[in-house]
């Protein structure tokens, strides 16, 4: 039923540079009219799968479609897109007008229909005027309007744009948001637009593209991916939130921070460990009474303009509520959840797994080293076995070297009451880590496994 | 002393004194001098007549326009094949290493008289009679890494949005290259044809070596009037010179793009 109306079908694509996978099957389809945002960290595949579709590189595995013409392999000149660049792209060698003229020339367009179109196109980003001013003689706001000129005025199916706003400053940027989407109206055209801002991403779409690490985590509308993000990478990119550890009791009941609280969701089965996500705001926070589910003291209070923002330790459990009352540093306060802002992820492992083999009765290798394990029976050397390792019995160490193997902190979640690492091996696996440290993004680390700590397990066929 | 003298010696503004000594020595009073000689005859009196002499005797004019003429082959020639190879060296799917840049640059590092008598060897050996083929050949020789450096420069600067932009707006390649690549590597080009035309107007040496003294040049009729003492004669031709390179680089700087992206080899 939508098949006839998706305008992008990218069906399974992948890219690789050298070892580097960019992209991992990738499947993704554009409805024709649609405004759809790629959001990702840096680094998460989107700009490559942006250049993808407009051919800048090819897939290395996959299939793109675009109006049901497979274009895979096409050059970028004879496909139905045009590009509005980061850095805007503007030819310094011409004028604005010559700028925008150049796809229509190179149609070989009749020169009064050019003007007239250039004309046209001007007025659309609010140029008028400016036809035969110098490009660098232009502000980034305006270069990044006449980059946009110069894009539509081809009548693309398809416009593309790699994070056209984001060399611009906060105010203006805020202004180009409420124009493109205006234009986006007004044109009817697919828009397929590139960003890290997850605010802008919330602004502007129709539907969202979250990416990480080359695969498509979720796709949705900007409310469902606010209030029904399907992981916990995605609940932290976008907004706030309070991520905790939590347990499902059983169908419309979770127990997290000691407490046991009425939720709406059903059918993970019964005692499964869950990731429990509440955004900031879905806190009631009042004076301490009856009606409290929780009860803790204010650890710190930020005015942000039309909210506080509190932190509020509950039980060994930080809390980060926003209210428009403000309560003193110190105070103790009672929290209040309503069941359906409660919101309950899978969890998409509960400890790490690795592929490993059995090296003699104590050791083990995997992650490309050999490990030290406790005695193993009943196995032969040399059988290959899966290693389980708890997330909290990861150590990490500041001094590389310390380590059995070392890694990069790549991605780093709170849960209340520990920080979630995921540290990218240089064995180019992931191992994640439970832990009290406080972390950054990009630290090399030492990781060590106490022999207590591995589990080896035969596999069974 | 005078003190605005010894603040402006205990200022970091003192380090150019050197250069300023050095290049009122040896550019600022030689340039004066030789527009001083133009002017004069042997007398010391002030005259026109050394220009008159240049303008009524049509074998100087006729060198002068045949020095440009080379001068003109030359830069064209190297350009014709400078583009291409500077072209090539810049394009990371054609070369990926810095070696295939030094190697064409390599020339440069050796002397351009010692090279020029290889050049003549060469001939020798291969019997080819020298002249102007030679002349062309040698002076191509000499010159194209001085057009392959600046534009090479400029196309490797390239900021390769420019060319995805020009494929997105319905570019095929050849277009890219004309309508992108090109323009945006003029200032390159320019100082690629300053490079070449400049040194091979006034070359004189070059021309002696590879015609065997059989074709004269602008550069040699300069020397041959110096060494022969007609100093008021010779400056003044070398004054002409000067105007048609000044009137050159001033033609070339006419382009606006020169100033901020520097293509230049120095």
């Amino acid at each position: 039923m939508q098949e006839d109306k998706s305008i992008i079908e990218v069906s399974h694509v992948s890219k690789y540079f050298g070892e580097k996978t960019a992209l991992d099957d990738v499947t993704l389809n554009v409805k024709k009219g649609e405004f759809v945002t790629i959001l990702g960290p840096s680094g998460c595949g989107k700009t490559t799968l942006l250049r993808l579709i407009a051919g800048f590189q090819t897939a290395s595995e996959g299939e793109i479609r675009i109006s049901g013409k497979e274009i895979t392999q096409t050059p970028p000149h004879k496909r139905p897109v045009n590009t509005v660049f980061q850095k805007y792209a503007l030819f310094p060698h011409l004028n604005v007008y010559d700028n925008i003229a150049f796809g229509l020339k190179l149609k070989k367009t009749p020169k009064q229909t050019i003007g007239k179109k250039v004309k046209a196109a001007l007025k659309m980003v609010g140029m008028t005027d400016y036809e035969y001013r110098d490009v660098d003689s232009l502000s980034g706001g305006q270069q990044q309007r006449v980059a946009i000129a110069r894009a539509i005025v081809n009548e693309p199916e398809v416009l593309l744009l790699d994070e056209p706003l984001a060399a611009l400053d906060l105010k203006m940027r805020k202004d180009m948001q409420m124009e493109l989407k205006e234009m986006h109206k007004s044109l009817g055209i697919t828009f397929v637009y590139v960003t890290h801002d997850q605010e802008e991403a919330l602004t502007l779409s129709d539907t969202i593209v979250v990416m990480s690490e080359g695969k498509i985590q979720q796709i949705g509308t900007p409310i469902d991916i606010y209030n029904e993000p399907i992981n916990s990478f995605v609940a932290d990119f976008i907004g706030e939130s309070n991520i905790l550890n939590g347990k499902m009791i059983h169908d419309k009941l979770v127990r997290f921070c000691g407490t046991e609280f009425e939720c709406v969701d059903e059918g993970f089965g019964e005692n499964v460990p869950v990731d429990v996500v509440i955004r900031p705001e879905d806190l009631y926070i009042f004076p301490v009474s009856d009606m409290a589910q929780l009860t803790g003291v204010v650890q710190t209070s930020i005015f942000k303009g039309v909210h506080y923002e509190m932190t509020v330790l509950c039980g060994g459990y930080e809390f980060l509520v926003q209210d428009y009352h403000h309560f003193e540093v110190g105070a103790e306060v009672g929290l209040l959840v309503k069941p359906f802002d409660i919101h309950i992820m899978k969890k998409e492992r509960i400890c790490n797994t690795f592929e490993g083999k059995l090296l003699d009765a104590t050791h083990v290798e995997f992650l490309g080293c050999s490990f030290e394990c406790a005695p193993v029976e009943g196995m032969e050397p040399d059988t290959n076995v899966k290693v389980e390792v708890d997330f909290d019995k990861v150590i990490l160490q500041d001094n590389e070297e310390d380590g059995t193997l070392t890694g990069e902190v790549k991605f780093i979640l709170y849960k209340g009451d520990h920080y979630h690492l995921t540290v990218f091996s240089d064995w180019d696996e992931n191992v994640f880590v439970d832990t009290n440290d406080v972390w950054d993004d990009g630290d090399r680390v030492g990781i060590t496994i106490p022999p207590d700590a591995i589990r080896v397990i035969k596999i069974t066929d | 002393m005078n003190k605005r003298f010894l603040v402006f010696l205990s200022s970091r503004k003192s380090w150019t004194l050197p250069y300023i000594i050095f290049s009122a020595i040896f550019v600022v009073i030689p340039l004066f001098l030789i527009v001083v000689y133009a002017f004069t005859d042997d007398n010391g009196h002030l005259t026109l007549a050394n220009f008159q002499k240049f303008f009524e005797h049509p074998e100087a004019i006729n060198t002068f326009v045949y020095s440009i003429g080379i001068a003109i082959i030359t830069t064209l020639v190297c350009l014709l094949l400078g583009y291409p190879a500077a072209w090539i060296l810049s394009n990371s799917k054609l070369n990926r290493s810095k070696t295939m840049v030094v190697l064409f640059i390599l020339p440069m590092w050796v002397n351009i008289l010692v090279r020029t008598l290889a050049t003549v060897a060469l001939f020798d050996f291969f019997s080819i009679p020298l002249g102007e083929g030679a002349l062309i050949f040698g002076m191509v020789y000499n010159f194209v890494p001085f057009m392959i450096y600046p534009i090479y420069n400029t196309l490797q600067k390239m900021d390769h949005s420019y060319i995805e932009a020009a494929q997105d707006l319905g570019a095929n390649p050849l277009q890219v290259f004309l309508k992108a690549v090109l323009p945006l590597s003029m200032p390159g080009v320019m100082s690629g044809i300053m490079m070449v035309f400049m040194p091979t107007i006034s070359t004189f040496a070059i021309a002696e070596l590879l015609t065997m003294n059989n074709i004269k040049l602008f550069g040699t009729t300069i020397q041959e009037n110096i060494n022969n003492s007609m100093w008021n004669y010779g400056a003044a031709l070398s004054l002409i010179m000067l105007l048609l390179i000044a009137a050159t680089s001033l033609f070339s700087t006419d382009d606006k793009d020169n100033s901020n992206e520097g293509g230049g080899l120095w």
